[in-house]
């Protein structure tokens, strides 16, 4: 097992090489450097070359350079390697270009936290509006509870995500003169009031779980109805145990072990979805500075946090193999 | 034994088949009225997206009430002439007190515009006008036409989903979001399914080095969360200046502008091309691995020892193998390409305005600003399209699956089934 993590780190220094050249060479293929996009097109020779030469534009962009006749390398000085040394010794992760911008570090610290608990909530949301009614359908087969249970999760499957929201936040204003609590006191972080804390949260992390609800539902439903099936749960039910000990004890422990790999795999999906709520709620995290920063032609930031979103991504879905392992000794990895 | 087993099977092949048929599907019907309702709901979709404007030869086959980017003025007549006016005459009596100084009005189409209001009694208004640039002479009672734009209009009998700030018909644009949607997802589909498909082909195929290569980029490319790497995509190719719109824009047939009814064609395009990728790195994955355990077939090593070139058993050998593959996929993909258009669009980077994009219209500030004070009819119907149409596929997919996967069978509506969960979600 220590030997396939490693293994599988390992794998994961190239795919990140990769993943930092492929987002480093997307963002500096735009004609006009970042320099250009900030003062505009109207800008003179001379304070182009002050910003340039300020943010280190004026460096080769890449680590090896061809010149007519022997390659160059210049690991450091390069544009591309001074970005990746930095973020590997020194955590830093660049600065905004806007006018006035911090650290790309200093705002990820105070932005950290709330897309963090956002993503935590939701996936607590989504386990309990998944796992539950799924349970309950697949023990119930064929009866109305089935029945609603499986159109609900079809409802909440196709409902876009931004839509709730912005059908949540209308009609709960028309209808019940209700608003969600907004940001206006700033975001209030869960060990000073846990009560208003949830109060900001309960809104955006439903309306983000109910599509990831809505897949688990459907798999725990298919998976507990195939575990059902099997004999040692004839077993069970044929020794005479009650029907909550079948199903929490010996069904549910099975049946959720697929549904631990579809939480990785949805983790994309949440990390889309936090770019989504956190821009329709307001919320001032990470996903709505990545949006503003595209949106901002910001393009430190922009690479930065690119290369930092697929390394969680790539993360969490070695964790999610880990975990599968560890919870069904059936699997071996060698 | 085997005989009479087999007796019935002869009997119903010799029936007419017909009847037989369209019975049988519509008990099939019968038994999945959900995946029916997909089945509408996507037929709706293509009817609208096909229809939304189209004329043949002079002859408009539209569906779209208006043009869904022009601004709807109404004529509305709030007065009458009481004296006739000659062509030369800059004093009018008209029989309407409400007129003011600055207000434009037209007569049978001339545009006059008031400069004063002289004086008022119990005939009329008499007003000092400037005329319009061929003026005419006019008989007593002529009416006074004021010819504005309605924005915000409640839904009526003209404006079924009413109009937006705009004054613009949002029927027209909702249809219209139905062309966007499905032209986006049937380009980004087909040109990324077959993308993928050749280059998983071609990398299951030879195997090693070329495998290695192209598996390590699709890794690449999947690390990325599927809506950042969009963006970054449509923030770097979508540039006025990038080397891809230029490209596309001179050296392909592409038209840049006005194109099927679309402003901004290229622009849509580019999104399409976008989301393509996106579809083509997922197609690859799965493409290959089917392709890996087609070449285990001993028919494989048979055409390779008759001496056919690898090219020829990747046509005829292998490909026909995974055509079916790559026909599910695309059916499964089309949603997805349209649900990360309309994800894009929203977030403000897809399709650009005044295209009606039913994503784009959802995130307009001004209409969603208005929505709070009760005008919620431009954003609340091109997201219910958005939310049916997916919908539908999410319906017709459940159906299908319970339909071919015989253990699921009979297990009365639609859905649920599935070993992974199915479905499509953002």
């Amino acid at each position: 097992m220590r030997d396939y993590i490693i293994r599988r780190l390992l794998i994961l220094i190239p795919v990140m090489i990769g993943v930092s050249l492929l987002t480093f060479a997307l963002f500096n293929i735009i004609p006009g450097d970042a320099c250009v996009l900030r003062l505009g097109f109207g800008s003179t020779p001379e304070t182009l070359n002050d910003c340039r030469e300020q943010h280190g534009l004026n460096r080769p962009l890449f680590p090896i350079t061809v010149n007519s006749d022997l390659p160059v390398i210049h690991l450091q000085e390069s544009q591309y390697g001074g970005w990746l040394w930095d973020i590997i010794a020194h955590q830093d992760l660049g600065e905004s270009l806007a006018e006035g911008g911090a650290r790309v570090s200093t705002e990820l610290e105070r932005r950290l936290p709330i897309t963090l608990e956002l993503m935590i909530v939701t996936i607590i949301f989504a386990l309990l509006l998944g796992i539950i009614p799924g349970m309950v359908s697949a023990i119930r087969p064929n009866t109305p509870i089935d029945w609603v249970a499986r159109v609900v999760s079809v409802l909440w499957l196709s409902i876009p995500s931004f839509y709730l929201a912005i059908l949540m936040i209308t009609f709960g204003l028309l209808w019940f003169g209700w608003t969600p609590p907004q940001f206006g006191t700033g975001y209030v972080p869960f060990y000073e009031d846990p009560w208003i804390n949830f109060q900001q949260f309960f809104f955006p992390a439903l309306v983000l779980s109910v599509g990831i609800a809505a897949v688990i539902m459907r798999l725990t439903r298919s998976a507990m109805l195939e575990v059902l099936r099997n004999d040692y749960i004839r077993t069970a039910w044929s020794k005479g145990l009650r029907e909550r000990t079948v199903v929490w004890r010996h069904a549910l422990k099975n049946a959720l072990i697929p549904v631990v790999t579809l939480i990785g795999l949805q983790i994309g999906a949440l990390i889309g979805g936090a770019v989504i709520i956190e821009s329709v709620y307001n919320l001032n995290g990470v996903g709505k500075y990545t949006l503003e920063a595209i949106i901002r032609r910001d393009l430190f930031v922009v690479q930065s946090l690119t290369l930092m979103f697929a390394a969680v991504y790539v993360l969490c879905n070695l964790m999610v193999d880990v975990a599968y392992a560890w919870l069904d000794p059936r699997i071996h990895y060698n | 034994m085997a005989r009479e087993i087999a007796l019935p099977l002869e009997l119903e092949e010799e029936r007419p088949g017909q009847r037989r048929r369209l019975g049988k599907m519509l008990q099939t019907a019968r038994r999945h009225p959900l995946g029916v309702f997909g089945l509408i709901c996507i037929s709706l979709l293509f009817f609208c997206g096909i229809f939304a404007q189209l004329s043949f030869f002079g002859i408009g086959l539209s569906i779209t009430p208006y043009n869904p980017i022009d601004v709807i003025r109404e004529v509305r007549t709030f007065g009458v002439l009481a004296e006739p006016v000659d062509a030369s005459d800059d004093k009018l009596v008209v029989s309407d007190s409400t007129v003011e100084a600055g207000t434009n009005f037209n007569i049978d189409q001339e545009r006059i515009s008031v400069i004063t209001v002289l004086s008022t009694t119990s005939e009329g208004t008499t007003i000092l006008v400037r005329r319009g640039s061929s003026p005419e002479s006019h008989g007593q009672g002529a009416a006074l036409q004021l010819d504005t734009a309605i924005p915000n209009a409640k839904p009526s009998r003209s404006h079924p989903f009413g109009t937006d700030h705009n004054s613009r018909d949002v029927l027209s644009r909702t249809i219209f979001g139905a062309r966007i949607s499905l032209l986006i997802g049937l380009v980004a589909v087909s040109t990324g399914v077959s993308a993928g498909a050749v280059l998983g082909v071609i990398s299951g195929y030879f195997g090693k080095v070329i495998d290695s290569i192209f598996m390590r980029g699709v890794d690449i490319l999947l690390a990325f969360p599927a809506v950042v790497l969009l963006l970054a995509i449509i923030t770097v190719f979508g540039d006025e200046d990038s080397t891809v719109r230029r490209f596309l824009a001179n050296s392909t047939p592409l038209p840049e502008r006005d194109f099927l009814g679309i402003p901004n064609f290229l622009d849509v395009f580019i999104v399409a091309l976008a989301i393509g990728l996106a579809v083509a790195v997922f197609t690859t994955r799965v493409v290959r691995g089917a392709v890996l355990s087609i070449k285990e077939n001993v028919y494989v090593d048979a055409a390779r020892a008759m001496g056919a070139s690898d090219a020829r058993i990747m046509m005829r050998h292998i490909f026909p193998n995974i055509v079916a593959l790559v026909v599910i996929l695309g059916s499964v993909l089309l949603p997805v390409a349209i649900l990360a258009e309309a994800t894009i669009s929203f977030l403000g980077i897809g399709v650009p305005i005044p295209t009606p994009s039913w994503g784009a219209d959802l995130s307009d500030e001004k209409s969603r600003s208005l929505m709070l004070e009760g005008y919620w009819w431009p954003v609340f119907f091109p997201g219910f399209a958005l939310s049916l149409v997916v919908l539908g596929f999410n319906m017709l997919g459940d159906a299908f699956r319970d339909l071919s996967d015989p253990r699921l069978r009979g297990s009365g509506l639609g859905g649920g089934g599935g070993g992974r969960g199915g479905g499509v979600a953002m």
